[in-house]
């Protein structure tokens, strides 16, 4: 899509192709005038986020991010393809490191534990903060070795009848157990796109992590399976802190309590949903929301 | 743009002209195909038609009396004297007794030659596994020499070669033929036995047992280290110069030529290690470095099939890499690596240039009973056998090279077999 002529964002001029990477002439504009606008610190965080910026290589990718994500609340994170949300995303629980040239500096920390001190096993992590990707992955094993595949690699579950209830609670809380129940043992990988996405949210849930990332858990579904998985983050939101990155501004509007507008590797604004969709505090949020581009 | 005409003109003229294109590359692909398979089929027609042969081999019913004092034995528990006893002189005074007009020496001496030197012992091996029949004659069918094998054959088939017989033998054949005293039989002897300079008793088995030991030791060597290579420069490996080296020296390898690698197994297995030559474990040994590199290959080929989003999920669900690898990594990958070994396993089980250099071209009579034995294999005996003069192993080449091929029919197929078997979708 062509914006540059229609957009009318204050003084910055904005680049026709919005670079993925967020190098170019553009952010440097950003950059003198830029700092998150609205409420990205609250008390009472979960995880907090402080001056963090990655690379992949020379370019990068996130900006100077500082935001702190709630307990028990879910977060979403918006923003036109490229502007770094998934990136950011898979910096909370190191899943960048397996990617051999990216880079993260600052801090990042979880209950105030640094995620990238050295002390830090990134095991224990990832079973502290679980992650749903985009497609739905399950392992192309049965349903029932998908959900007990977590805690049997962190030997949570003494016995076989622990194992069991713990595979059965799962399912339930991802609303997938009636569905899945006389048939736990086949393939994970012969249920419907939304049944094995929501596989994915039980496998995720199995170890009772304290966070979970999602990773535009949607963005692969029908909207009948999509408004499964959306009530699903709603119960979920109880119980674990939910930080969510998705293309879907309904989506973000209805599953969230807080908003973060990234553009170009920047984070712009951060504020409750509400506000968010109703009366932005800057203009590339309303810009965006309102459709003029992304 | 407006559709005129002219415009609908220019994609149908487009359109003719691309529709010819497809058609004519579509021939060229159908004709590719047809005379690949015409080949193949030209060239498995011409082995079977001469190899088949050799599974029959020419018998000649004889009246033999197991007499003691031709024999010579007092005492059949002495082992020497059964030993040195003159086993063929029943068969000679069988002979004799079947072609009485026989009377000079010479044409004795071919009429002996009817029958493989090989019956003797044929006949004695009857008569010790009952010694009851010491003293009374039966009909035996008696393996005939290969000359006389070559003629049956070939007068059968309406064309007699007749080149290495004397009047008198082809005389006693015609009588033989004329009392149906001579027949094919199934040749049990070419499944059964190692090689030998007399074509009639010559047999694959020797080499088939040598290619089995060589190939189990070219399997256990190069399909562990290979997986474990490929695992390594896959999934651990950091990528830089050094891994970067290694990858394209593995590649090279793939490439260099088979004979290279029974120098380097002379140079070193047998000059440095000391190793005896011509037996199985430097034919593996050398087979697996042969092999190594396509398993390596292959395997990372199929690890790198494994979706991405499979090891996302288990290291986001915590697993370490080593778990990822284990449990998800390999698991879906093994139908590729296993495809990949036994396409490996049967070109080293068709392979004869590096076997040359490491002595296992030799001449070996016995059936190898272990590793450390001499032993020869399938391509090399089927090198063996073409390099002989006797007509008679013409047909015994062909039918080793059946053998070898049914060999690797059955390897392949099983490779395609276990692929099908084992792929799971994801």
């Amino acid at each position: 899509m062509n914006t540059s002529t229609t957009l009318g964002v204050g003084t910055l001029p904005m680049s026709a192709t919005q670079d993925v990477s967020g190098a170019g002439p553009v952010n440097i504009e950003l950059t003198a005038t830029q700092a998150t606008v609205g409420s990205a610190q609250i008390p009472n965080a979960k995880m907090t986020v402080r001056n963090v910026n990655i690379f992949y290589g020379e370019k990068q990718a996130i900006y100077d991010v500082n935001v702190d994500i709630g307990k028990n609340q879910v977060i979403a994170m918006i923003g036109p393809s490229g502007c770094g949300k998934s990136t950011f995303l898979r910096s909370l629980n190191r899943m960048n490191d397996t990617i051999d040239s990216c880079r993260v500096e600052g801090d990042i920390r979880i209950d105030d534990e640094n995620l990238y001190s050295p002390k830090l096993d990134v095991v224990e992590l990832r079973a502290r903060v679980g992650m749903v990707f985009q497609k739905p992955n399950p392992f192309p094993k049965s349903i029932y070795d998908n959900v007990a595949y977590g805690p049997k690699i962190h030997g949570l579950a003494d016995t076989r009848v622990d194992l069991d209830e713990m595979v059965e609670r799962s399912l339930r809380k991802a609303g997938l157990w009636d569905e899945v129940k006389d048939r736990l043992f086949q393939a994970g990988t012969g249920l419907s796109g939304g049944q094995q996405q929501r596989l994915c949210i039980a496998r995720a849930i199995a170890v009772s992590p304290e966070v979970i990332l999602m990773d535009e858990p949607c963005s692969a579904l029908d909207p009948i399976a999509t408004a499964r998985i959306e009530e699903l983050i709603e119960e979920l939101s109880q119980n674990f802190t939910i930080a969510i990155v998705t293309h879907s501004m309904q989506q973000a509007a209805r599953v969230s309590q807080r908003t973060a507008y990234f553009h170009l590797g920047r984070l712009i604004e951060v504020n409750p949903t509400e506000q968010v969709f109703t009366n932005p505090e800057h203009s590339l949020t309303e810009s965006y929301i309102t459709g003029r581009f992304g | 743009m407006s559709k005129t005409p002219q415009h609908l003109e220019k994609i149908q003229r487009s359109l003719v002209r691309r529709y010819r294109a497809e058609k004519a590359f579509r021939w060229c692909g159908m004709l590719a195909v047809t005379l690949g398979l015409t080949a193949v089929l030209v060239v498995f027609a011409d082995i079977f038609m001469k190899g088949t042969g050799a599974f029959s081999a020419t018998y000649i019913a004889l009246d033999v009396t197991y007499d003691r004092e031709v024999l010579g034995i007092e005492n059949f528990a002495d082992q020497r004297q059964v030993n040195t006893a003159d086993w063929e002189a029943l068969l000679k005074t069988a002979l004799r007794k079947e072609f009485p007009d026989v009377r000079k020496r010479s044409e004795k001496r071919k009429l002996y030659a009817l029958a493989s030197n090989a019956a003797g012992y044929d006949i004695k091996d009857r008569l010790l596994a009952n010694l009851r029949l010491l003293g009374e004659t039966e009909t035996i069918w008696i393996l005939a020499d290969d000359d006389i094998d070559a003629y049956y054959k070939s007068w059968l088939g309406g064309n007699a070669y007749t080149a290495r017989l004397t009047d008198g033998q082809l005389g006693a054949l015609q009588a033989l033929i004329d009392t149906d005293r001579i027949q094919l039989h199934f040749n049990a002897n070419f499944l059964s036995r190692g090689d030998s300079r007399e074509p009639e008793q010559a047999g694959i088995k020797g080499a088939v047992v040598g290619s089995f030991m060589t190939l189990i030791l070219t399997l256990v060597l190069s399909f562990p280290i290979g997986i474990a290579a490929a695992i390594y420069l896959e999934e651990f490996a950091p990528k830089n110069a050094l891994t970067e080296f290694i990858e394209v020296n593995i590649n090279n390898l793939a490439a260099v030529p088979s004979i290279i690698f029974g120098l380097l197994g002379l140079a070193i297995f047998i000059n440095l290690f000391h190793i005896p030559r011509s037996i199985p474990i430097v034919g593996g040994l050398v087979l697996a470095v042969m092999t190594l590199p396509t398993v390596i290959i292959t395997s990372r080929a199929a690890i790198k099939s494994v979706p991405p989003s499979i090891r996302e999920a288990s290291l986001g669900m915590g697993a370490s890499r080593n778990q990822m690898v284990l449990h998800h990594v390999l698991p879906l990958a093994l139908p590729g690596m296993l495809t990949g070994a036994i396409i490996g396993m049967a070109r080293a089980l068709g392979e004869t240039a590096p076997l040359l250099m490491i002595g296992m071209v030799a001449f070996i009579v016995d059936i190898p009973r272990g590793f450390t034995d001499p032993a020869t294999v399938l391509p090399v005996q089927i090198f063996l056998w073409a390099d002989s003069p006797e007509r008679a192993f013409i047909e015994k080449t062909s039918a080793a090279i059946m053998v070898l091929l049914g060999f690797l029919v059955t390897m392949n197929m099983s490779a395609v077999w276990l692929r099908k078997r084992l792929e799971r979708r994801w």
